[in-house]
């Protein structure tokens, strides 16, 4: 079977894959206008700014939208049907992750659900995915 | 007003499955056909517009076409939209006179196909790709919940758009499914990805088409009756479908469309006819909002009452869209040609006589838009 796909850092998203293996979810914001962001990269999309610092998010979140998908992708096969979701996180920016330690079921879940970070491993980098609050 | 028109419009002979042409051999049998269409000749052809690959360079070629001016936006599915937009401008410009949009795409049988592939160090690759998604059922689906969510949007709602779009296809001998369908028969279909459903999804087609693109001053000097383009719009949001500002509106269907609609000084009451790229069932509901038919939470019920269908007040995919016609991955191009057969009254489901045609195409999972305002009359 294949692999599932392995994340390749570039030099600008570094910081979060090292964050990730340390066990913290990190994320940038904006030291001019504040504003956190998220995917990672040396520019504030609010106001334009190189003036950008990363820091530690909570990892706590809520369940914005997802798909429960039944055509698995390619290293996927043992997984379907398992949910694709979307979460934002309580910081304010919003991630696609995986939800685990849940039933891949509508009933479970539940849109605005309060989720948790966690990190499993991929390859060569630890991945954040979000299940139950602990 | 673009002070262009559409001169010639044509799709390949033949769509659905077609394991005998290449993708490039797709884009000349459509090439040929538009121009051929327009009463021209290749060598009348001087400027040249299409998506890589097997992009224009490539096209041109295998026509024997020189061209002196050359558009390769690649955009995803509305690409020929703003192909006809970045063809007014250049035309007006004086860059071209007479210019070719051609779409040429293997879909179902990949023939001389580019694979798809995602870096995995781009943004996408690192922060979607390993989620697991696979494709548009994986990502261009994901916003709809929050929408249903917010709005109360139904199952049998979203299902209602492929049975409407059902009984336009039915209509056209050319669409590549035209039974009925019930909305039991859609909730009943395989789930492919929750909420969707296998008929709430596009097909996957082999196919082509092409334009030619030339000023209004030329109108009348053409076999067809011209199809003036009246205003245009494009835009774009996100790569990434995770990081769509709100889940629950297209801010680039939106933006090209008032785009559109203030350059050809029209408003949604003075729409006859209607083309909203539905690559998904939910995909027209996020259209109708976006160009401003309906109130936001609206078109789920507004399609569901029959509006949008045969005998409704706005008749909406008139083909039978990417639901039930034909989807080639970048269906865009079939769009503008069924608006153009019914400006010209020749459509296999023909909605009276329009005036106005609007299309709006979409380009990846919400990425990018097109919209084109199109006339009977030169405004």
């Amino acid at each position: 079977m294949t692999a599932k796909p392995v994340p390749v850092p570039t030099p600008e998203t570094q910081p979060f894959w090292d964050g990730c293996a340390a066990g913290e979810l990190r994320l940038q914001r904006c030291a001019d206008c504040g504003r956190p962001y998220f995917y990672p990269r040396p520019v504030c999309p609010a106001c334009g700014s190189r003036h950008v610092e990363w820091f530690t998010a909570s990892g706590r979140a809520t369940l914005y939208s997802y798909v429960i998908n039944h055509r698995p992708a390619p290293g996927f096969e043992d997984d379907a049907p398992y949910a694709i979701a979307v979460v934002e996180l309580d910081e304010g920016p919003r991630m696609m992750t995986s939800i685990v330690g849940l039933p891949a079921t509508p009933e479970a879940l539940q849109l605005d659900m309060p989720l948790q970070v966690r990190f499993e491993p991929r390859g060569d980098v630890s991945l954040p995915v979000f299940g139950p609050v602990r | 007003m673009t002070g262009v028109i559409i001169a010639g419009a044509a799709e390949t002979d033949q769509i659905g499955r077609l394991p005998d042409h290449s993708t490039l051999q797709l884009h000349v049998e459509g090439a040929l056909n538009a121009v051929a269409d327009a009463g021209l000749s290749l060598r009348d052809i001087d400027g040249i517009a299409t998506v890589s690959a097997p992009g224009p360079v490539q096209v041109a070629h295998a026509l024997g076409i020189t061209p002196r001016w050359i558009d390769g936006t690649g955009v995803g599915g509305t690409s020929f939209l703003l192909h006809v937009r970045h063809a007014a401008a250049a035309i007006r410009a004086g860059y071209a006179r007479t210019v070719l949009i051609t779409h040429g795409e293997s879909g179902r049988s990949r023939v001389g196909a580019s694979r798809y592939r995602m870096e995995a160090s781009s943004p996408v690759g690192q922060f979607e790709v390993p989620y697991g998604v696979f494709g548009p059922t994986t990502t261009f689906t994901i916003p709809l919940l929050r929408y249903m969510k917010e709005f109360g949007l139904t199952h049998e709602q979203l299902a209602y758009v492929a049975v409407a779009q059902r009984r336009w296809a039915a209509k056209n001998p050319r669409a590549a499914y035209r039974d009925p369908v019930t909305v039991e028969d859609v909730l009943a279909s395989r789930i492919v990805a929750y909420p969707f459903h296998l008929l709430e999804c596009c097909l996957v087609t082999d196919g082509g088409g092409a334009l030619v693109v030339t000023s209004a001053e030329r109108a009348g000097s053409f076999p067809k009756p011209a199809v003036h383009v009246l205003g245009t719009g494009e835009s774009s949001e996100t790569p990434m479908i995770s990081q769509m500002a709100d889940f629950t509106e297209s801010a680039a269907f939106r933006l090209a469309g008032r785009a559109a609609f203030a350059e050809a000084r029209i408003g949604v009451a003075d729409v006859d006819h209607l083309m909203i790229y539905d690559a998904f069932a939910h995909v027209p509901i996020y259209g109708l909002e976006a160009l401003g038919f309906t109130a936001k939470g609206e078109a789920g019920a507004f399609i569901a009452d029959g509006n949008t269908e045969p005998g409704g007040s706005l008749p909406l995919n008139t083909n039978g869209g990417g639901l039930s016609y034909t989807h080639t991955g970048m269906y865009g191009m079939f769009a503008i040609q069924e608006g153009v057969r019914q400006l010209r009254g020749e459509a296999a489901a023909q909605v009276g006589s329009p005036q106005i045609s609007v299309i709006l195409g979409n380009g990846g999972m919400f990425a990018t838009a097109g919209v084109l305002v199109l006339g009977r009359q030169p405004g």
